[in-house]
């Protein structure tokens, strides 16, 4: 458990110290949100049956955009190789690093989402229901990621590879999202999207770390 | 007294026949240097023995145990091209994280490595803000941390100038002379004992 925690605190400390590699997503996601208002329509009707979709897209794409530094600067100064051989558990020191990605992309997307929600016009019943999901859904985007990243961490500018490999993923995360949201608003029943969201996070909990941790074997070998 | 036992191993790397049927045994207090041309599988053999490739056929024994075992796995230390350190955190920082992720004993003196390799003003110094010689002394400071028996040091005097590759020797002998085993690959003289040598 030790070495659990320290590398979630080594991961927290370089970012820190590094704070473009998280801040860059997060100024992505505030610019791009704050930009639909002005480019589709500042109509309240409009905009907050939109939002649930523009926050939950623009949450992805920020996620992914992040998801390129969670095993890059690793693999090139060798760390990455050093954990491989350690005689801990590979699964758990990914899904270490998985949860201090979580920390840096999906907590603050959280966090700055009601402000945003407002901006968008929700009312308070939906973003409440949007918090949920993406406290639910967030973790689910970083350790799907992690599977994406450890694939393609030996490739240089694997950006795109990545997005390909990982956006037909996030699908089912997106549909069920912003479905809640929407049915939210309508004052319809969530039960259904929010047992699924629950269900597909604790299967990339369970799998995600052992798929990443085969993935970057191969992709170190 | 401990063996590395290596087996009629054969590596290939895409249609490249590394080599073939290679066997050797390694004893306790022996250094074996892997000589041979660029491209002849140096690194290749370490990354086999450090478990970080998988081999073609052979077989590759620590005692009783294999390559997979728990008890390997905690009795070697493998120190490759690259320094394993992270620009944003501090020598201490990394030395700490390092040796977690290698060994089972935590109650390690980092300042006393670093002051064996001559880096005891710089243990709170971002690693980012060092040269290529210091970053290597930063790395190979942890020959002074590890309780590993199996050393596996590739390329470990390259950017470093000839005092530090003095102290790096003396201590691989230091560890050899207490029991331990090294293989190391290396294109410059080593000034070590009981050096032995396999050409690939």
């Amino acid at each position: 458990m030790n070495i659990f925690i320290s590398t979630i605190t080594r991961d927290l400390k370089m970012a820190i110290r590094n704070p473009s590699s998280f801040l860059n997503p997060l100024m992505f996601f505030v610019i791009s949100i704050s930009l639909f208002p002005i480019a589709i329509s500042p109509e309240a009707l409009t905009l907050s049956t939109m939002a649930p979709g523009i926050i939950w897209v623009i949450s992805m794409l920020s996620v992914l955009l992040s998801l390129n530094t969670l095993f890059h600067y690793d693999f090139d100064n060798g760390v990455l190789e050093q954990m491989i051989i350690s005689h801990h558990s590979l699964p758990l020191l990914l899904l270490a690093k998985t949860l201090a990605h979580w920390l840096l992309s999906g907590l603050p997307i959280i966090i700055l989402s009601p402000f945003l929600g407002m901006a968008l016009f929700l009312n308070s019943e939906s973003i409440y229901i949007l918090i949920l999901t993406l406290i639910i859904a967030t973790p689910c985007l970083s350790l799907i990621g992690s599977i994406g990243a450890s694939l393609v961490v030996g490739i240089k500018n694997s950006g795109m590879l990545l997005s390909l490999l990982i956006l037909p993923l996030y699908i089912p995360i997106l549909i069920f999202a912003t479905s809640a949201v929407s049915q939210s608003q309508a004052n319809l029943s969530i039960d259904g999207q929010l047992y699924f969201l629950g269900f597909i996070f604790v299967v990339s909990i369970l799998i995600s770390p052992f798929l990443s941790a085969i993935s970057l074997k191969i992709s170190l070998e | 007294m401990s063996k590395l036992k290596v087996t009629n191993l054969s590596c290939q790397k895409g249609y490249n026949l590394l080599f073939e049927n290679l066997s050797f045994e390694i004893n306790s207090g022996e250094v074996m240097r892997i000589s041979g041309p660029n491209g002849s599988g140096k690194t290749s053999l370490l990354r086999l023995l450090a478990g970080l490739s998988t081999y073609d056929s052979g077989s590759i024994n620590y005692d009783a145990f294999n390559l997979n075992s728990e008890e390997y796995k905690l009795d070697f230390l493998y120190i490759g091209h690259l320094t394993t350190l992270s620009p944003e955190l501090s020598c201490i920082e990394n030395l700490n994280y390092i040796s977690l992720l290698g060994n089972k004993n935590s109650e390690l003196d980092f300042f006393n490595a670093l002051e064996k390799v001559g880096l005891e003003k710089f243990e709170n110094e971002l690693v980012g803000t060092l040269s290529a010689g210091q970053k290597k002394r930063i790395a190979l400071s942890n020959l002074f941390i590890s309780q590993s028996k199996v050393w596996l040091l590739d390329e470990p005097f390259s950017a470093l100038d000839s005092k530090a590759i003095k102290i790096f020797e003396s201590r691989i002998d230091e560890h050899c002379n207490d029991g331990g085993i090294c293989l190391l690959t290396t294109h410059q003289k080593c000034n070590i004992n009981n050096l032995r040598e396999i050409s690939l």
